[in-house]
């Protein structure tokens, strides 16, 4: 008896009951991905917040001219490295009159960063015309007084825990009730390079020192990966020569970038004797690191393009190269241009092979030119991230918050240029 | 089954295991099947012909409802199979294929043994109870398909090693083995040269006596050697359904005149 | 309306030709000086590591690299000190890196290629058009990013449940560095799984469907069988990304070389001793410093080893269904 049943049995509902199964899988397996990325996300940017603000107190200070500048002749370089801590602490004294033993009043100075005074030098060296006056400024506070404004510090803790005391406690508790301590938008933390200090730490440098990596790495990757894109695509025959470059371009994409760093540490510093520590180096490491990237993308823009308009330029007697280069390779320039931004967008994330040619160093000072000694914001990021101060800890998170949209910026432009510039054949 | 007496003036009768009534089929906006109704008779071949591009491989898809792996595809109308209709929402597609098996243009082996091709089907819907009812299941299998003698001393070897005849033969043996009622053949002899062509033929002809078989089929004669009916498509439309003998000697319709002689094509 | 005037009839443009020939023929140099690039830089990563290399197993024995069951590289403060030359074993670095591979890898594999299949199988083209470029994210988030997050979030969270549960994981456990650079990896396996899967014909899911397998069935028994080349050239690429990792075990990982396989303990890797080997002051020919080369060489081979057989098996499937 032929068996007509079109509805389901129940033999076929467990087979269903696996088919749905199945498909939670992978809805699962989506879902822990990337249900992973947004916890990712939300904890550095939780964390890295609040370094986007600064605690700063405020400070009448007397610009007195015997301490600042007692030759009075206003020479720049003399008031920059004028001793300003003496007016921070007489300000200080002057809000907490009865602090008078020394051990007190070395603890009352600790209030404010230590690198308070440089920005106060920086700032007489901007406006001389200060001394001998008295000013209400705001003066940067040191890295516990900002967390604890920050509500990071549970004094509620047993004080041998923590270093911000119940004494400190009390005393920003009175700043506060004055109204002398307020967190503000924290601009130094995109005007300075790096300091052992949180609170004066900043990511220009490492970020200017990245730009000056991307520069020499777009200088060097940019022609020579469009150029071999188009002897591999427009010139080479098929020979055991473009057989073996093709092999290495695949292979290289596929080697650990670390080993990029290797060649440069014993390829430019030991035999070149390129500087170490700058953006050119790692900018030379990180070309031939992105060189597959764009080599591979350039090569399929290229061959997008399609044979018609070869043949059209050819057939007006337009030598190779001039097709090439008149035609085929402009046509072709969306395409390459997004494949560059993507690897710069790589190469920009890239931290190992720096940290291989020395781009590791504690450096203060703001690079100037691809041969000044840098670091990268990556790079800054790794060393924050290693610092035992908790005050870097939302540093690191900030940095990270950075790049990151570096690289989402980086990103779109290479959607917005293929969306708008690129043509479907 | 009941069969009915034949005779000389009327028309072979059957009773009918599966049947369309107006039938739509639309690909997004674009409509490939247009208001199409008729009745497939029982352990029968029948044949659906047509110039490419007219909608006979998208209408013999909906017997089986293989139309909706795509998605923009929709049907709608009335198709029955043992009087059920198939499009109600209580149908289980997969029972449903399961009684209405399908063989492809081109062969399509799986990847895997011989044997392992023809088990897949009552593997997966649990139709042997041991080994052995599996073994012999498949055996019987390939001999229904005129192809257990060529292979038997390679049961193991991979189904794509088989030359494309044999390809296909064991693509309907797989189909055999599932035991359905309709098999449903989307020209399944057009990637095969005329010997392998012929020994297909010859086995849908002994195929007939278990399963009623609905061919889709470019070639007009491969229609008029093996089908006792055929259905002419032109341009989504249903021209003409009837007796074989009926439709190439006299057919009524002028377009299919001009197709059968050849104008359209 | 003027003429216009006549090109001259000679064909061979003579001294026209001359200088276009001896201009492309240039252009080509540079073109092909250009592409040189990619085997100089091979050459330059082969040589460095190997010259190197071979300066350190002047110092040390080959077969103790290779073979030898410890490491501690340390270098002596006066040269008369007791185990002054260190230990230069590879192994406990090598089951550290595969330790924290594997687990990494049996993260990757399932989230990657379920995704992958959910994508190419189940996805409707909208849902598909918005996931695929999410879980490719992942990927291109910096890896020192996800080393800052396995070492300050995933670490101390790891080792409070542990805790909790009773067990002791270390604080710079494989599992941590493993867990997190399995997430890293998801796109690499779910990427090429998927390109693997979308390349079985259709009519083999067809054949498969039309007999009334369910999709899952056909999915199971059809389309993964089939698209087993590229699944499996998708997880060797996947793990030869996880050895050559180096900024989550940097971050994450330990830094004293364990030989120990279990997944709570604290474990280093090649590129963590790479780089603390290097980043450290110190002089350039030290059998410390050497030592990294020797490591970068062995890491190389076995990457490289990896991404040939990788890329073989893709090509040939490639052919297969061409």
């Amino acid at each position: 008896m032929p068996d007509y049943q079109l509805t389901t049995s129940p033999s076929l509902r467990k087979r269903h009951a696996k088919e749905a199964r199945f498909k939670w899988y992978g809805r699962i397996a989506i879902g822990l991905s990337l249900g992973f990325l947004v916890f990712m996300f939300l904890a550095i940017i939780l964390r890295g917040a609040g370094a986007f603000s600064q605690t700063k107190i405020y400070l009448d200070v007397q610009f007195d001219e015997q301490i600042i500048d007692p030759t009075g002749a206003r020479n720049p370089q003399d008031l920059a490295r004028a001793n300003t801590k003496p007016l921070l602490t007489q300000s200080l004294s002057i809000i907490f009159p009865d602090v008078t033993q020394r051990k007190d009043k070395q603890r009352l100075y600790k209030l404010i960063s230590s690198g308070a005074v440089y920005e106060l030098a920086d700032q007489i060296q901007g406006h001389p015309e200060w001394i001998g006056t008295s000013r209400h400024i705001w003066v940067t506070a040191s890295a516990d007084v900002d967390l604890y404004m920050k509500g990071k510090i549970d004094t509620s803790l047993d004080e041998n825990l923590r270093k911000l005391k119940d004494r400190d406690v009390v005393w920003v508790d009175t700043l506060k009730a004055e109204g002398k301590i307020k967190k503000t938008f924290n601009t130094a933390f995109f005007t300075n390079g790096d300091s052992r200090e949180p609170e004066m730490a900043g990511i220009l440098g490492a970020t200017l020192g990245t730009f000056f990596s991307l520069l020499v790495c777009f200088a060097i990757a940019f022609p020579l990966g469009i150029l071999t894109a188009v002897y591999l695509e427009e010139y080479a025959k098929k020979s055991w020569l473009t057989n073996l470059i093709e092999i290495n371009i695949n292979n290289l994409a596929a080697v650990p970038s670390i080993v990029f760093g290797l060649l440069g540490l014993s390829i430019f510093l030991g035999v070149f004797h390129l500087p170490r520590s700058t953006p050119l180096v790692g900018g030379m490491v990180l070309a031939l690191m992105t060189l597959p990237t764009i080599i591979i993308a350039a090569r399929a823009s290229l061959r997008s393009v399609p044979n018609t308009i070869r043949d059209a330029a050819l057939g007006l007697g337009a030598s190779k190269t001039q097709t090439t280069f008149h035609h085929v390779v402009p046509l072709a320039a969306p395409g390459m241009l997004t494949g560059t931004i993507l690897g710069m967008a790589q190469a920009l994330g890239e931290t190992a092979p720096l940290l291989m040619i020395g781009m590791v160093a504690f450096i203060v000072d703001i690079p100037g030119s691809v041969t000044d000694v840098a670091t990268s914001l990556p790079v800054q990021i790794f060393l924050w991230a290693d610092s035992p101060e908790k005050g870097f800890v939302e540093r690191t998170s900030a940095a990270i918050i950075v790049l990151l949209v570096f690289l989402v910026l980086m990103n779109l432009l290479a959607v917005f240029l293929r969306k708008k510039l690129e043509r479907r054949w | 089954m009941d069969s009915t007496e034949v005779t000389k003036k009327q028309p072979v009768m059957s009773t009918s295991i599966m049947s369309a009534k107006n039938v739509d089929v639309f690909y997004g906006k674009k409509q490939a099947i247009k208001n199409v109704s008729l009745e497939i008779p029982e352990n029968q071949i029948t044949a659906l012909i047509g110039p490419s591009g007219c909608g006979k491989s998208t209408f013999l898809r909906c017997f089986n409802r293989m139309n909706d792996t795509i998605q923009t595809c929709k049907v709608t109308g009335d198709i029955r199979f043992a009087g059920q209709d198939i499009y109600n929402p209580k149908v289980d597609v997969v029972a449903l294929r399961a009684r209405i098996g399908m063989v492809f243009q081109k062969a399509n082996p799986f990847p895997k043994s011989i044997f392992e091709n023809v088990a897949y089907g009552p593997r997966i819907h649990g139709l042997a109870k041991s080994k052995a009812e599996l073994e012999h299941m498949v055996i019987a299998s390939l001999k229904s398909a005129g192809l257990y003698n060529e292979v038997s001393d390679r049961l193991h070897e991979s189904g794509t090693s088989l030359s494309g005849g044999q390809q296909q033969r064991l693509c309907i043996a797989r189909a055999i083995a599932v035991q359905p009622q309709v098999i449903l053949m989307d020209e399944p002899c057009s990637a095969l040269d005329p010997i392998a062509t012929a020994i297909v033929e010859e086995l849908m002809e002994s195929m007939k006596e278990n399963f009623t078989i609905v061919i889709v089929t470019h070639s007009m004669q491969q229609a008029a050697r093996i089908s006792q009916k055929t259905a002419f498509f032109h341009l989504g439309e249903l021209v003409e359904f009837g007796d074989t003998k009926a439709i190439f000697t006299n057919p009524n319709d002028q377009r299919t005149q001009n197709y059968i002689s050849g104008r359209i094509g | 309306m003027s003429t216009l005037p006549k090109p001259p009839l000679d064909l061979t443009l003579r001294h026209a030709r001359a200088r276009t020939q001896i201009i492309e023929f240039l252009i080509q140099l540079v073109l092909i000086l250009c592409s040189l690039v990619a085997i100089l830089t091979t050459l330059g990563i082969v040589l460095s590591l190997a010259f190197e290399a071979f300066r350190f197993f002047e110092k040390i024995p080959i077969g103790d690299f290779i073979f030898g069951l410890e490491w501690s590289p340390q270098t002596a403060i006066r040269a008369d000190q007791v185990g002054s030359s260190g230990a230069f074993g590879v192994i406990p670095l090598l089951t550290g890196t595969l330790l924290i591979s594997f687990i990494a890898m049996a993260v990757a594999t399932p989230l990657g290629l379920l995704s992958a299949v959910y994508l190419a199988e189940y996805a409707r083209p909208k849902t598909r058009a918005v996931i695929k470029p999410l879980l490719e994210l992942l990927a291109g988030i910096p890896t020192v990013v996800y080393g800052f997050f396995a070492a300050l979030v995933v670490a101390p969270i790891l080792r409070g449940t542990g805790a909790s549960v009773g067990f002791e994981i270390s604080s710079e456990s494989a599992l941590a560095a493993g867990l997190v650079m399995g997430i890293m990896l998801v796109p690499f396996v779910s990427s090429l799984s998927d390109d693997a899967i979308n390349a079985v014909p259709q009519a083999l899911r067809d054949a498969s469907l039309g007999m009334g397998a369910t999709h899952a069935e056909t999915v199971q028994k059809v389309v993964l069988p089939a698209a087993t080349p590229g699944i499996v050239s998708s997880l060797l690429l996947a793990m030869s990304r996880a050895i050559g990792e180096t900024m989550i075990v940097v971050m994450a990982a330990g830094l004293a070389a364990k030989l120990s396989l279990n997944p709570l303990d604290a474990v280093t890797t090649m590129t963590v001793q790479i780089v603390t080997l290097l980043t450290g002051d110190q002089e350039f020919d030290s059998a410390k410093t050497l030592a990294a080369f020797a490591i970068a060489l062995f890491l190389f081979i076995l990457t490289l080893g990896l991404n040939i057989i990788a890329l073989k098996i893709v090509d040939s499937y490639r052919k297969k269904y061409a």
